[in-house]
């Protein structure tokens, strides 16, 4: 799998990250050669692997619908970045 | 005898017997954190004045520990080793900090650990290493660095670490200690900050597997708050400690001895089985094959699930804001990008990679069907045998700086521990002797799912046998 | 060329249930800021969803109401993007095992929409603009309050079917319990996709998605530019790019919104905090069999049952709070056509000039029950009734202390009733002398207009008394 630096620029704008000149070379020959040793799993037959699910057979663990506290708002706030005594702050989000 | 040479459940009985008072118990343990201060195990040391301690609320009652730092504790910071996470408080304590505190345990402090559980050396943390109480110049391991250092280092008798991929049992066996994946579920995640979800799992660092019983008592258990959360069937794990192995089956598989395995590991690994069969059972070597997939499957569901449990960590709304931004974008990148260190990085790029349009399909879902012949296949061995015997990692600790500068040596390390992870198996790392450097090895048994008890059991009657989880840093080497 | 607009609906309803999706938070309207949030619903380090057994139930109403064929195994996956309104930075959603598929609306007229797919999600915060320091403010209340999004194929081919889909499709969801449909509160919310091509042709145009749709008839108004906003580029030549506009109330018209559209790569994966759903057959059919009343069934009913017109039986059932409140009026003893007529006249009149919607009638069903018997019964008449409906309406609706404390009921001074009797037989001589040739009936007459000149308020004994003693005396 070629990582190419574009890729690598693509990717990081997904995961929100800025990635400069050198760590974005470095990054890509890293997660090259990463990829290319998880390449291997192509070779592995899962034409009859069982159906991946969670370890254990859970399914329907549900809660019935009644209310909880909520947290005090102070309490909320207090772990924000940015915040009045109501809101969460954040820079002017477009749209 | 130093209290540090004690025990969990002896310190524990001291205190019952009113031998040694539990702010005894805190001074010696302040005295050894101070004392071990460069071991660097401790990101936020307490100091705690405990009064009102019901030494009757549980076995390890007023015993002093420590929670790995992704473990929430309400009012004290929760960092995961990250710069991203200064300043953070949480409101609300893990359902595993709920238990221990209304067992009465007394929490030392909050322990260091690679950044965000991602790593195998405790390396990556914004804190700097944790250094390996045997030898300074080499890594504890991690990701649980500061939570093995701290036990062997006798620091605290007992404490709370998350194994993802090997994060509990791979730092206990570079530090000489014996460390506890329960099966998947057991112990709630509730409050453990998420790194891989399907494969987290908390559980305990101690000194005897007997320890480990004794702490995960109190951390099992259902909770409503947790959907993947399962009770573990039968009584007290403690009260199934019997001590007896006579006549179980044992399956080691052969890939497991073969290349890579540093040759003092491969002899304490082997040294080990015959120990086993000394006391009665029987050993044999089997094959495995979908084992060579573990790694890639592992780091695929690992990295993925990560690159979404920390995009909520943006600057925004959680998580250290960047001073500059111009909008919301470059904000929450530039905060991003300042907050998390290389290897978490490289592991969310990587993760998002998997994930994105047009490679779900060969990558994450491949890995997905991978996990599942993986899981598949131990339990088939275990329908056959009653444990899996293996190292826990190709080498005895590793010295401080080597590991970092290539990731995929680093990841390929993590062979031995992961399938346990990816079936939700329960496994044991606990101590089988030295190398020839004197560090500690540790081996490695896995069971099935559900079936802690018989896990800890095979592992509490080999030290019943053996003195190696006797041994302690300054202690000497072999005893 | 003739064109023919092809349109698909993405709509999004909030559930009604008491809490969020995946916490015990409450999911009610209008709370201060950030009041009805918790670590799991604001993504806080180490919290936890877990499903809300009602949201389930719900979702799986309104897919079978919709004809869905509803999934035995489902599960939860992560849709991954950055966005300050939603904290975890992913959303749970339902990509790769929907909760329900392949559904059907008869939207009248021998049209009928088919459902692609109905899936069970959480809504995300809101975000208000402060002008002043350049900032967006984030209440999370909102964040985790369930949604169901109802994908329909592109069946539509104007907007009069899409509106007529929608109120289909509010009336169901109402009269399931499912939700309250509230388009102004944002509890059901709709995308539209909209593409043009030649008419006959079988090939799709490229589409655009329209956003910010605060009403039906804002639906309405952006399809109808959109639809000619395309045509036009077509006929001119240019192409219509692929892109999620939004429509201004104000200007009338739809800008694009998105710049990268094409950027948006969810990264879906199955989310690993949440075991799936399997659910039984037996639950399924157990809820197929339990489903309520739907408005067009009652309005039939209306009709054979109790020989309304077709006209007052659809006004009765547009609304199930309406609906409702007439059942119960019914329920207490009104005769049906009467208490429809009370309830479409007075009542809706009452309503109209408050302002206020036919789930919050100050008027107790009982008191309008109450009413109707008086007029009935000829204790009020008709006139005096709707004064008094008025003047209770929004007082607690005592119909009959009011009746007493304002002197409206029966009038029992017998000098008043006498001189109102002698008044009437002076006034019919006709129906004095029927009576005297021995015509019986005409003495009810002369009662009946003692109770005209009375308003009907006078106690009929009274009455009756008075008019034989006049008839006595007249001998």
């Amino acid at each position: 799998m070629r990582m190419s630096e574009e890729m690598a620029d693509y990717v990081a704008g997904l995961a929100m990250l800025e990635l400069d000149g050198e760590e974005r070379r470095e990054m890509a020959g890293e997660l090259e050669k990463i990829l290319d040793y998880m390449a291997a799993l192509d070779s592995l037959d899962t034409a009859h692997a069982p159906p991946p699910g969670p370890v254990l057979p859970l399914k329907n663990v549900l809660r019935p619908d009644e209310p909880a506290p909520s947290l005090p708002r102070e309490e909320l706030l207090a772990c924000a970045s940015a915040r009045d005594g109501e809101y969460f702050l954040t820079p002017r989000a477009v749209e | 005898m130093e209290f540090y040479n004690l025990t969990a459940l002896e310190l524990a009985a001291a205190l019952k017997k009113g031998e040694v008072s539990v702010a005894q118990a805190v001074q010696a343990a302040r005295a050894r954190m101070e004392a071990r201060r460069e071991d660097n195990a401790f990101l936020t040391p307490l100091s705690p004045a405990p009064e009102s301690i019901d030494l009757d609320a549980s076995p390890l009652a007023g015993v002093p520990m420590a929670y790995k730092d992704n473990i929430c504790t309400r009012g004290v910071p929760t960092t995961c080793a990250s710069r991203m996470l200064e300043g953070f408080v949480p409101p609300y304590d893990a359902a595993a900090a709920e238990h221990l505190t209304a067992a009465g345990a007394v929490c030392m402090g909050k322990l260091n650990m690679d950044e965000f559980a991602m790593g195998s050396t405790s390396e990556t943390s914004c804190r700097g290493p944790v250094r390996n109480p045997w030898d300074p110049q080499r890594s504890a391991g991690g990701s649980s660095g500061g939570a093995a250092a701290a036990v062997a280092g006798g620091q605290v008798w007992y404490a709370i670490g998350s194994d993802t991929g090997g994060s509990i049992r791979q730092p206990a066996a570079h530090c000489g200690v014996t460390g506890m994946k329960p099966t998947y579920g057991a112990v709630s995640r509730y409050g453990l900050v998420a790194y891989a979800s399907s494969l987290d799992q908390i559980g305990p660092i101690a000194r005897s597997a007997a320890d480990c019983a004794a702490v995960l008592d109190i951390l099992r258990g259902r909770d409503r708050r947790d959907s993947t959360s399962v009770e573990l069937p039968g009584g007290p794990l403690l009260d199934a400690l019997t001590g007896r192995v006579k006549g179980l089956s044992i399956a080691l598989p052969e890939q497991y001895l073969e290349d890579g395995l540093e040759g003092g590991v491969a002899a304490a690994v082997r040294e080990a089985a015959d120990t086993f069969r000394a006391l009665g059972a029987r050993v044999e070597t089997v094959s495995l094959p979908a084992l060579d997939w573990a790694v890639s499957a592992y780091y695929i569901l690992a990295c993925a699930q990560a690159s979404s449990n920390l995009a909520r960590f943006d600057g925004v709304t959680c998580g250290r804001r960047a001073p500059e931004g111009r909008d919301l974008a470059q904000l929450c990148a530039a905060s991003r990008t300042q907050g998390f260190g290389r290897e978490v990085k490289r592991r969310l790029l990587l993760g998002t990679f998997v994930l994105s349009h047009g490679y779900y399909d060969a990558y994450y879902k491949k890995a997905l069907q991978a996990a599942a012949l993986i899981k598949d296949g131990l339990n088939r061995t275990l329908e056959e045998y009653d444990l899996i015997l293996s190292p826990v990692a190709p080498t005895a600790a590793p010295r401080l700086g080597e590991s970092l500068s290539s990731p995929l040596e680093m990841y390929l390390s993590d062979l031995y521990t992961v399938p346990a992870n990816l079936a939700g198996l329960p496994a044991v790392s606990f101590p089988c002797g030295l190398d020839g450097e004197g560090m500690p090895v540790g081996v490695q048994l896995m069971g099935r799912a559900l079936e802690d008890a018989a896990v800890l059991n095979a592992a509490h009657a080999f030290q019943l046998a053996t003195p190696w989880h006797k041994m302690h840093p300054e202690g000497g080497k072999r005893p | 060329m003739i064109w023919e607009t092809v349109i698909g609906l993405e709509t999004h309803v909030e559930l009604a249930t008491r809490t969020k999706i995946f916490c015990g938070c409450s999911t009610s309207f209008g709370a201060p800021p950030n009041t009805h949030c918790c670590p799991v619903c604001t993504g806080m380090p180490g919290a936890l969803p877990v499903l809300n057994r009602r949201a389930v139930l719900l979702a799986v109403r309104a897919g079978l109401a919709l004809g869905c064929t509803v999934s035995r195994r489902c599960a939860f996956d992560r849709n991954n993007y950055f966005y300050p309104d939603l904290p975890k930075a992913y959303q749970i959603s339902q990509l790769y095992l929907p909760l329900c598929r392949d559904g059907a609306v008869d939207i009248g007229g021998g049209k009928t929409i088919r459902i692609a797919e109905l899936h069970l999600e959480e809504d995300a915060g809101k975000l208000v603009h402060d002008p002043w320091t350049e900032q967006s403010l984030a209440d999370f209340n909102r964040c985790g309050v369930p949604l169901i999004e109802i994908v329909t194929r592109p069946d539509f081919s104007a907007a009069e079917e899409v509106i007529a889909y929608l109120e289909k499709l509010k009336l169901t969801l109402q009269y399931l319990g499912v939700s309250d449909c509230k388009i102004q509160e944002g509890s059901l919310r709709c995308d539209v996709n909209l593409s043009v091509r030649p008419a006959g042709s079988r090939e799709l145009g490229t589409r655009t998605e329209l956003k910010n749709l605060g009403s039906f008839k804002a639906i309405a108004r952006a399809i109808d530019y959109e639809a000619r906003r395309q045509i036009e580029l077509l006929e001119e030549g240019r192409p219509v790019v692929q892109q999620t506009r939004r429509w201004d109330e104000n200007k009338d018209a739809t800008f694009p919104m998105r710049s990268k559209e094409n950027a948006q790569d969810y990264r879906y994966f199955p989310d690993p905090d949440l075991p799936p759903l399997e659910l039984e057959e037996a639950w399924l059919d157990s809820l197929a069999a339990a489903q309520p009343e739907m408005a067009w069934e009652k309005a039939a009913r209306y009709q054979t049952q109790w020989g309304l017109s077709a006209d007052d039986a659809r006004t009765l059932t547009g609304r199930k709070p309406l609906a409702d409140y007439f059942e119960a009026v019914v329920e207490l003893g009104a005769p049906p056509r009467r208490a429809a007529g009370w309830v479409l006249g007075q009542l809706l009149a009452a309503l109209g000039a408050r302002g206020l919607e036919a789930e919050h009638i100050p008027l107790p069903p009982a008191a309008l029950a109450r009413l109707i018997h008086l007029v009935e019964t000829g204790a009020l008449n008709r006139n005096t009734a709707a004064r008094v409906l008025e003047a209770v309406f929004d007082a607690g609706g005592d119909v009959d202390g009011y009746v007493a404390a304002h002197g409206l009921g029966q009038i029992s001074d017998p000098a008043a009733v006498e001189e109102a009797a002698r008044a009437a037989l002076a006034a019919n001589p006709k129906a004095l002398a029927d009576w005297r040739a021995g015509k019986g009936k005409a003495k009810g007459f002369l009662v009946g207009q003692v109770m005209a000149r009375l308003q009907g308020r006078a106690d009929p004994a009274l009455v009756n008394r008075a008019v034989d003693a006049l008839l006595e005396e007249s001998k």
